[in-house]
């Protein structure tokens, strides 16, 4: 990992508009990615992990999303605003992603082969020889045994951790300078997911690859992230790094989320600590601290405004009045 | 918990699934579940834990008689449950019920929470297996609302206008509705955030103290089963492989596939992680389709010998109350 920031998100907000109003499922996202790093995003679903990044490769289904804000620049350019003709090259060639259900994303009327070979080929400019070969590499790189056979198979002839397999192999055939994970191993068992995520480690340390890796368990990113962003309906309430954010907490959200976590390593206590209350309705979110209805430490600013954000150095920054001051001045830390 | 009266006794259980046989194709077999014992005390929870399609549910389902058992037994109460009659059957149901995993899946979405909680009173009512007029039914579907954590002014409410997390309380409720001494929870938490996660399985142990409920937990979660569990069963493809109490099994894994499992599992701490050293397995999980002669976890496991490949392990007792499936712990010269 380098200084050299690759990516930066700059006040990202996509909205969607349905029947019931506007749901802001990203509003205000800011983090950079430096070169090398994996930077995780944890959250619940529906806090707007996911439509990040789709944001980030503009990918967002409009109507009924809508980018209404912000910027994401990449080496310079604002993918935002990008033409369609010069993102495409940089989607799937710098810019890869890898999704949670590696059946849906695989197209099951295609050898795995063609799917390989058509974005090798696109991006790269090789011959189709060439392009199998160079294919072939990538299934041995990812673990896949007799790639020369099973390249001929098509999708459903692969098992679960198999398929996700190929679709690493295939994220990093173009030797992407970011791979967006989206809950690469979710869907998959304990043990395949420790053999798929120790793959990506690998795989993306020896490429100089930086990872977006996206997931609910804390777990995953405990063992996999340099970085984190913690989301709560539509924003990051808490962004440092992965060692300071575990063991000093700073916002109520997540000193909840890693307290509620039942552990393997510690004899568990009588009850589990846990968060009251639900997780927001997200249509027409007022502009106040999403997280206070279920706060034990809510204040009457909480109810009002959306925090200001604190900054404590070493990239860690808080939106929370608990350590800002409505009037300007940051409170002083306790 | 004092009481140590076994509550179910599962012996032999065999579930296995007829595949194919059309015009073409060869027929076969799915040994979803293969021989499968175990006893469950009054008022403990044994956790039962393994990857998908190792026969976690199917046991479940099996026991609970939505699957006819291929073979075995099913003692709940000292009756065999394979043996029943449907009427017979009925009656024994209301000291077993079930909480499924999708909370979106298993509830009529035509039917308000307050009707779905009332529905197996209903039914038992209609049988005449339970006394209770309206007034005392609302009176309990209500009760059981508050119990589980939601306002009886919600009773009147379809599935789709509650929250994940809440409709698991619906299904919970439904369950209880019986006042059941066996409740089999199959990935009761399994699809919900962690935040919800920790309420509901703190509503589980409360729930278990108040009612004195056995409950069977199945989840591929190896935490939560150490949190809600007394005792927990390993399955892999079928068997179970390894049964013991809960801070036994978690201190001294002996079964090659336990160890791997627990060293698989994240752990929530970025020094911790930084630290483990992982078991990675390699290959997937076979498939159930044919009977193995030897032990099932042969063509994955890092220390298997050539006694594995030929010959079955039985599950062997170890010490106090710990089984295991292994030839690494069976004596020297036994087969």
């Amino acid at each position: 990992m380098t200084d050299e920031v690759i990516l930066q998100v700059k006040d990202l907000k996509t909205f969607f508009t349905v029947d019931e109003g506007v749901v802001k499922a990203v509003d205000g996202v800011s983090f950079d990615l430096r070169k090398g790093e994996t930077l995780g995003i944890v959250g619940e679903s529906g806090s707007g992990k996911s439509v990040t990044n789709l944001s980030i490769i503009n990918m967002i289904p409009s109507p009924p999303g809508k980018i209404v804000g912000g910027e994401v620049l990449f080496q310079g350019k604002d993918l935002v605003r990008m033409p369609l003709s010069e993102l495409q090259k940089i989607r799937g060639n710098k810019i890869a992603m890898i999704f949670q259900d590696p059946m849906t994303c695989l197209n099951p009327f295609l050898r795995v082969s063609t799917q390989m070979e058509e974005t090798i080929i696109l991006h790269q400019g090789l011959s189709k020889a060439e392009a199998k070969a160079k294919a072939i590499d990538m299934l041995k790189l990812a673990g896949i045994p007799a790639p020369e056979k099973r390249i001929e198979q098509y999708p459903h002839q692969f098992s679960g951790g198999m398929r996700q397999r190929v679709m690493i192999a295939m994220g990093l055939s173009c030797n992407p300078e970011i791979l967006i994970a989206d809950e690469p191993t979710s869907a998959l068992d304990v043990t395949i997911q420790a053999q798929i995520l120790e793959l990506i480690q690998d795989l993306t340390k020896r490429l100089g690859t930086a990872v977006i890796l996206i997931t609910h368990s804390l777990g995953v990113v405990a063992g996999m992230c340099d970085t984190l962003c913690v989301m709560y309906a539509g924003r990051v309430v808490e962004r440092g790094p992965t060692g300071d954010l575990f063991e000093d907490p700073k916002h109520p959200y997540t000193q909840g989320l890693i307290r509620s976590v039942p552990r393997l390593d510690r004899k568990s206590a009588d009850r589990l600590y846990s968060i009251p209350g639900q997780p927001p309705n997200v249509i027409d979110l007022p502009d106040c601290c999403p997280f206070y209805p279920r706060c034990e430490k809510a204040k009457d600013v909480c109810k009002r405004k959306y925090p200001k954000i604190t900054d404590f150095g070493n990239g860690r920054k808080v939106a929370c009045w608990l350590y800002a001051e409505e009037d300007g001045r940051a409170a002083e830390e306790k | 918990m004092a009481e140590h009266e076994v509550l179910l006794d599962v012996r032999g259980l065999k579930m296995h699934f007829p595949v194919g046989g059309g015009l073409f194709a060869k027929k076969g077999y799915i040994y979803a579940v293969d021989d499968v014992n175990f006893q469950i005390k009054k008022g403990e929870t044994l956790g039962l834990v393994g990857e998908s399609g190792c026969g976690k549910s199917t046991t479940a389902r099996a026991i609970a008689q939505l699957y006819k058992p291929t073979a075995g037994e099913v003692l709940l109460k000292g009756k065999d449950l394979t043996k029943l009659n449907p009427d017979e059957l009925i009656g024994m149901r209301q000291n077993m019920q079930m909480v499924f995993q999708d909370p979106y899946a298993s509830l009529n979405p035509r039917m308000t929470s307050g009707d779905i909680i009332a529905e197996p009173l209903r039914i038992y009512q209609k049988r005449g297996l339970l006394k209770m007029d309206a007034a005392e039914r609302n009176e309990r579907v209500e009760a059981l609302m508050e119990r589980v954590g939601l306002s009886r002014f919600f009773r009147n409410r379809y599935p789709h206008e509650f929250s994940g997390g809440q409709r698991q309380r619906i299904g919970i409720a439904r369950a209880l509705a019986l006042k059941p001494e066996l409740v089999l929870c199959d990935e009761a938490v399994s699809a919900l955030d962690v935040s919800i996660q920790a309420q509901i399985l703190n509503l589980f142990k409360d729930l278990q103290d108040e009612f004195g409920l056995t409950y069977l937990f199945i989840a591929h979660d190896l935490a939560v089963i150490q949190y809600i569990s007394t005792r927990v069963a390993v399955m892999y493809l079928g068997e179970i492989v390894e049964i013991s109490g809960s801070a036994d099994l978690y201190k001294k894994p002996l079964h090659p596939y336990t160890e791997a499992l627990l060293s698989a599992a994240p752990i929530p701490d970025p020094k911790i992680e930084a630290k483990r050293q992982r078991i990675i397995l390699t290959g997937d999980v076979p498939s159930p389709d044919r009977q193995r002669p030897g032990c099932s976890f042969y063509d994955r496991c890092p220390k298997h010998m050539d006694v594995c490949l030929s010959n079955k392990p039985k599950l062997n007792t170890t010490d106090e109350g710990h089984h295991v499936a292994c030839f690494l712990y069976h004596k020297p010269g036994e087969k």
